[in-house]
């Protein structure tokens, strides 16, 4: 240090500040990208910069813990014989066995099933501790087809036809080798140890005309009995759900960019696609100019879904349903602090653990490593995971008899406001204080 | 044998009765084991998930889709087919008697898919385990992404190969306009030309197996790595 009194205090760019700094070093050093899970860590406008009005002389609240507020809700009576009937409007999100061990599919079933909702399987195909303990299960039809067949196919209460996530619209994905254990090479029908690549479309439809014409053909193969959900990442929410519902989706699932993902490029996490908050109202919009809108296809929004106020929220701006993946991992034990010391040793700590990919999750949950495995319990797991649920179901029911609602689904727009410029636009909902959001007439 | 004329029935009624009829020989409940379809038209789906020895044979050509995800089944086309025939199909044989359009046998897990005349783009994409004989030309991108299974063609393939390519084998008797990334012409071992020798023979195609060159990864694509970013 310099003894000169004069000298200013050093300034570190905004620009090229230490976090960018250290991965400019490490892809230098590594030569490959950052490959991590979960979705955008960045703050984007969320669900907490919208606020409940309650109710007060214009409206007329209902009694807490008295007076019924439900929480039901039928996904796909459009087409299918058999909806699915749940009753509570939180569902758990698609997570593969692979990324996932079976330990903890069984535990997203366990906990699922005792609080009166689905699970989804996902990129990895149908295990049968997923179906064995799942009351109501959502079978994933992806890109890769890994594990897809016909048997698992008419196993499933829904089909949903997953077009692209909100961590990654228009791209795949990648399971490292380490991960390759051999009941995951076996499934997938790929040789142990090699890295997966999991597609970014179809191999056989490209676009809305041609995925009409897949829906027909699983409908066919399913007997028309089970509801046929379409799943996008937040990219044209407008335009994707009107193809979805024009290509006969009796379920659209909007997956914004909070939302998940096992193991993609950083860069892909955090710069593509809209944040939740911002898909839903178009997504709405698109469904209403349909005639649909809570009336023939439901809405299922998911990506940084965190309480029953994210729920409430998402439901009062149109959603039907919504659906979770990192909460639920976090409930189960996922970045739990009492594994400190192992995140340390992996250079990270508790909150922070992203690198699901490298199988070594110390929660046992994001890894195929059989003595890690063993640190999640499966019914200890879906307890915690059914009494999350239920709080939250609580705690939506809470806000919205405030609001002077017997249903869930009888929130609306008019309920909220919004504290910041941004909010107010995405949400199309007034800033807190006026009468006006960006984009209203009068401006 | 039983017919189905879908001049008159509907989709939904003829899978209805394939399905069930499937089901019914699979457990030994019925030996109604030959079916035929009439005025197909071009529809698609056509006898789509059917999971039984039932033998149909579909008089015309068809849509998208046609013997999807069968199982057991033998199915054979007496015209060409749509996108995506036989697609994840896991056991059975689907025979094409005219040409088939783009992703035959995509996804495909087992069975034998034979294709007399032609095939289009992205034969065999994303192939695990299924066998497919194309008697003339296939388009390009053909077995891209192919886990595995085995792809036959007696004439000539479009551009990129087996781009991408895993563990499937691939044998083309003509020309290769290209080969994808990863995929490389292997030596033709005695092994694999008494696979072909069989393959040809159950496919019934006029070829022997020493006319055919072998094609496979070169599986330097299988762990990522810095230096191949000029092949992602």
């Amino acid at each position: 240090m310099t003894d000169n009194p004069h000298r200013t205090t050093p300034v570190k760019s905004w620009t090229f500040d230490d976090r960018t700094n250290s991965e400019i070093r490490r892809a230098a050093a590594t030569g490959i990208y950052d490959i991590r899970g979960g979705g955008a860590k960045r703050r984007v406008p969320h669900f907490d910069d919208l606020l409940f009005l309650g109710a007060s002389v214009s409206r007329y609240p209902l009694e807490g813990y008295r007076e019924t507020c439900a929480t039901d809700v039928s996904l796909g009576p459009r087409h299918a014989a058999n909806p699915i009937k749940l009753d509570i409007p939180i569902t758990i999100a698609g997570m593969s066995f692979g990324a996932l061990s079976g330990t903890a599919k069984e535990a997203l079933g366990r906990g699922a099933t005792a609080a009166g909702t689905s699970t989804t399987t996902g990129d990895g195909g149908m295990t049968e501790e997923e179906r064995g303990h799942s009351d109501k299960l959502v079978y994933q039809y992806l890109p890769s087809r890994y594990g897809m067949n016909p048997d698992d196919l008419r196993r499933a209460d829904a089909i949903e036809i997953v077009v692209g996530q909100g961590a990654k619209p228009g791209g795949g994905g990648m399971l490292l080798g380490q991960k390759i254990s051999d009941r995951v090479a076996e499934m997938r029908n790929l040789p142990e140890g090699i890295d997966q690549r999991s597609a970014c479309r179809h191999p056989d439809w490209t676009g809305p005309d041609d995925l009409e014409i897949k829906i027909l053909e699983l409908r066919e193969i399913t007997g028309w009995k089970v509801p046929i959900y379409v799943k996008v990442g937040g990219a044209r929410p407008y335009f994707d759900t009107t193809l979805a519902v024009k290509a006969g989706a009796d379920v659209v699932v909007l997956d914004g960019m909070q939302g998940g993902t096992a193991a993609t490029q950083d860069v892909f996490i955090e710069h593509v696609g809209q944040p939740t908050l911002a898909c839903i109202r178009p997504a709405v919009k698109a469904l209403q100019d349909l005639g649909l809108h809570r009336d023939g296809v439901q809405l299922v929004i998911s990506g940084g879904i965190r309480s029953g106020a994210d729920v409430a929220k998402a439901i009062a701006l149109g959603a039907d349903a919504v659906s979770i993946g990192t909460a639920a991992l976090i409930a189960l034990g996922d970045n739990d602090p009492k594994w400190e010391a192992d995140y340390q040793k992996l250079g990270t700590t508790a909150g922070a653990y992203d690198d699901w990919h490298e199988g070594q999750d110390p929660a046992g949950i994001n890894t195929q490593d059989p003595e890690l495995q063993k640190r999640l319990d499966p019914v200890l797991g879906g307890r915690r995971l059914s009494n999350y649920l239920k709080v939250m179901t609580l705690e939506a029911q809470t806000i919205a008899r405030a609001c002077g609602k017997s249903h869930l689904h009888n929130l609306e727009p008019e309920d909220l406001c919004a504290l910041t410029i941004e909010a107010a636009a995405m949400a199309q909902v007034p800033l807190a204080g006026t009468d006006w959001y960006p984009g209203k007439a009068g401006f | 044998m039983p017919t189905i004329d879908l001049a008159k029935d509907d989709l939904r009624a003829l899978n209805q009765q394939l399905q069930t009829a499937a089901r019914a020989v699979a457990e030994a409940q019925s030996n109604e084991t030959q079916w035929r379809i009439d005025n197909p038209r071009g529809s698609h789906a056509i006898a789509v998930g059917l999971d039984g020895p039932i033998a149909v044979t579909v008089g015309g050509s068809t849509g998208y889709y046609c013997a999807g995800m069968n199982k057991e089944a033998s199915i054979t086309v007496e015209g060409s087919a749509g996108p995506g025939v036989a697609e994840n199909m896991m056991s059975g044989t689907v025979v094409i008697e005219g040409d088939a359009s783009q992703y035959a046998g995509a996804t495909g897990r087992g069975g034998l898919l034979v294709v007399k005349g032609n095939a289009a783009s992205r034969c065999g994409i994303s192939m695990k385990g299924i066998d497919i004989v194309v008697h003339g030309n296939i388009g390009h991108m053909s077995a891209f992404m192919a886990q595995s299974g085995t792809l036959v063609v007696c004439g000539d393939a479009g551009d990129a190969l087996g781009d991408s390519l895993y563990e499937a084998r691939l044998f083309v008797r003509g020309s290769v306009k290209s080969l994808g990334a990863d995929c490389v012409e292997k030596e033709m071992r005695p092994e694999y030309l008494e696979l072909l020798a069989d393959l040809l023979e159950r496919a019934g195609a006029d070829a022997r197996p020493e006319e055919f060159r072998r094609y496979g990864s070169a599986r330097q694509l299988y762990t990522f790595n810095i230096d191949n970013a000029s092949s992602y």
